[in-house]
């Protein structure tokens, strides 16, 4: 017989984390904030009465409201639920489970004002070498907290692989030399590696191009877009 | 023959201005004009059917919808996740206004009068770009009260998801839209019957209600002669992975599927020959060098044992391994699952495992047994597709591929130097090796 496998375990035995921490029954349950007690910007509140307004359910207005929350802390923290839980009258439970079911909304700290990095590594951009970009965008970000980057599931540009979203701006098709461009480029405050940006991409169907002037599409109504997030 | 993609990269067709001048909106001034049952006859005449998936009849889901005045929906999913595909993303960034036109007739045939555009929360710049689409149909009067001096009104919200794979499934779609996490739910009813906000909703994909403003202008019967008998029409291919020129093309349904390859994408790069490929997005069975020939249409490719799903062919050549697409594929699904049936949680992650044994050098050739029973577990078993979307693939590749797989599996042991076949302990005993497990 082989040695046998090893099977990672915690200290106390188990597999599962916090199967021995038991629920505090003293503790009064998590309910919906006070709106009165629970101070919550002004603008994040205008922010979700307006999402809040354009559905015949408030409740749809979760993922903006929380997408908004996230955008003024930077994650979805305990204080950040807690505001939106105020504004639309829901339990921060709820909010929570929310919160952990999509990837886009981050549940672990994150800094204020940081930069998105999604490096796509699903099967298209993959096979054109997405797993050494992926690696080579962790190296050059490497000391730089503000840089948060994941590895992400398809980001629907596999005509532009191996591709990143940076901020929510896609580029590619990009090499392992451009990690370090993009770190600069974001340090900078500049448009990220402009030249590979998929808003200026034509068409691949050569029939697409029938009837359309010969002029390439510009680059100019980019800036006004660019703060957005 | 070009209808979504004609003159696509003209500059600043995502205005009103430029979209009007190539005669953007007439289509909606003639349907408006005709009684919503004419619309939506000229709509199933088409033989239209879903370009999201499941190639399902619009004309006929939209005639499923109940009759009569109560609060009735549209949802267009914009929730383009589906590897491989990425067509919804150049139509919607291009050519945004097609899409409201396509929504407003609609929504007019169906008698809807509240529609929303789910669209994904990656498509930052393109949920931009309609957003601003969508105030400018606003402030012409193609939104609104009483749009164009008719009888129709009609209000669009767009709302950006939030990263999950599982929303692109319709019933996902609508819980996640009501604000809940984005699970499926039990089907029937149907959410022709009872969809968002327990209303008749009618959903349909991005490239579906494109289509729509082009069946009005043609005429049904005149776009059902595009095409082939059963699946009519033009259609947007999404070409990635292994060839030379990647990009979304249209083309007649009922194309050789090697023209699509070769002709169009420039086929594998040089000294590259396709080893297979996924001819509708990473769900779909993969199909082999031999199967080329078939043409690009529903009923060929379900008869060839795959699917057109949603039009995206990811070509993997012969520089790849078969296990390191498989693996790809499995860890994703099993990211993705959203938990709440058990052979698709399970069964994804059982997948991952047992393909990363092979890959450690721990499996034998018995594991490819044990991967298809569990693939065949999961089809058919679940509430929605999101397990048998990993299952059929994968499913398919322990079929096709299996002296391949074999081979990497005795590679892989002598590599780990794993030692002979009796010496494995099987898969699930491995675990009492560990020590027994503590009962709480």
């Amino acid at each position: 017989m082989s040695p046998a496998i090893p099977v990672p375990r915690f200290d106390h035995g188990s597999r599962v984390p916090g199967w021995d921490e038991s629920v505090d029954l003293s503790k009064d349950p998590a309910v919906v904030p006070d709106p009165a007690t629970t101070p919550v910007p002004e603008e994040l509140r205008q922010q979700i009465e307006r999402s809040m307004a354009k559905y015949p359910d408030r409740r749809s207005a979760v993922i903006p409201a929380l997408h908004d929350a996230q955008h003024l802390h930077g994650w979805c923290s305990p204080e950040a639920i807690q505001q939106v839980a105020a504004v639309m009258q829901l339990t921060p439970a709820y909010l929570t489970s929310v919160a952990t079911f999509y990837d886009m909304l981050e549940t672990s700290p994150a800094p204020k004002g940081h930069h998105d990095v999604y490096v796509c590594t699903n099967i298209s951009c993959s096979l054109r070498g997405a797993d050494d970009l992926y690696e080579a965008m962790i190296a050059a970000s490497a000391g730089h907290p503000e840089i948060d980057v994941r590895s992400f599931e398809c980001l629907g540009a596999c005509d532009i692989a191996p591709m990143a979203s940076v901020d929510g701006e896609y580029i590619g098709p990009l090499d392992t030399g451009d990690p370090a461009r993009i770190v600069e480029d974001l340090q900078a405050g500049r448009q990220v590696l402009e030249a590979k940006q998929l808003r200026f991409r034509k068409s691949a169907d050569p029939g697409a191009a029938e009837g359309a002037g010969d002029s390439p599409i510009e680059p100019s109504t980019g800036e006004a877009e660019e703060d957005k997030r | 023959m070009k209808l979504l993609f004609a003159g696509i990269d003209e500059p600043g067709l995502n205005t009103l201005e430029v979209y009007e001048r190539r005669g953007g909106y007439e289509s909606l001034r003639k349907a408006l004009a005709m009684a919503p049952d004419e619309v939506l006859a000229s709509i199933s005449d088409s033989g239209l059917r879903g370009r999201g998936g499941a190639g399902f009849r619009m004309g006929q889901k939209a005639s499923f919808l109940p009759r009569g005045d109560m609060d009735k929906y549209l949802v267009c999913n914009a929730d383009e996740s589906e590897p491989g595909t990425f067509k919804d993303r150049e139509l919607m960034q291009k050519s945004p206004h097609m899409l409201i036109e396509g929504i407003v007739i609609a929504s007019w045939a169906a008698g809807i009068n509240r529609a929303f555009i789910y669209i994904r929360g990656e498509y930052a710049r393109q949920a931009d770009i309609l957003e601003a689409a969508i105030a400018e149909a606003e402030t012409a009067g193609y939104i609104g009260e009483d749009i164009l001096d008719s009888q129709h009104s009609l209000s669009l919200v767009l709302h950006r998801g939030a990263g999950a794979y599982i929303c692109g499934e319709e019933t996902g779609l609508l819980d996640s839209l009501e604000g809940k996490r984005g699970n499926p739910r039990l089907k029937p009813p149907f959410p022709a019957i009872e969809g968002l906000y327990h209303g008749p909703t009618l959903i349909n994909n991005v490239e579906t209600l494109c289509t729509v403003p082009h069946i009005i202008r043609m005429g049904g019967a005149e776009y059902a002669k595009l095409g082939t008998e059963t699946s009519t029409g033009t259609k947007l291919v999404s070409v990635s992975g292994d060839v030379q020129r990647p990009g979304n093309y249209e083309i007649e349904l009922g194309t050789p599927s090697r023209e699509i390859i070769f002709d169009l994408a420039g086929g594998p790069p040089e000294g590259h020959e396709v080893k297979f490929w996924f001819p509708g997005g990473s769900s779909a069975p993969v199909l082999t060098k031999d199967d080329l020939d078939i043409p690009y249409d529903f009923d060929s490719l379900a008869k060839a044992g795959s699917m057109l799903g949603s039009g995206a062919i990811i070509v993997v050549d012969d520089s790849h391994t078969v296990l390191e697409v498989a693996l790809k594929l499995a860890k994703f699904y099993a990211h993705e699952s959203c938990g709440k049936c058990v052979p698709c949680r399970e069964g994804t992650n059982w997948t991952v495992k047992m393909l990363q044994r092979i890959q450690s050098g721990d499996a034998t050739p018995m594991d490819l047994d044990l991967m298809a029973s569990v693939q065949e577990q999961i089809i058919g078993n679940c509430l929605c597709v999101l397990g048998d979307a990993m299952a059929m693939p994968v499913g398919s590749m322990v079929e096709k591929f299996r002296a391949e797989l074999e081979a990497e599996i005795e590679a892989a042991r002598e590599r780990a130097g794993t030692g002979e076949l009796e010496d494995v302990i099987p898969l699930g005993v491995a675990d009492e090796y560990a020590g027994p497990i503590p009962v709480h």
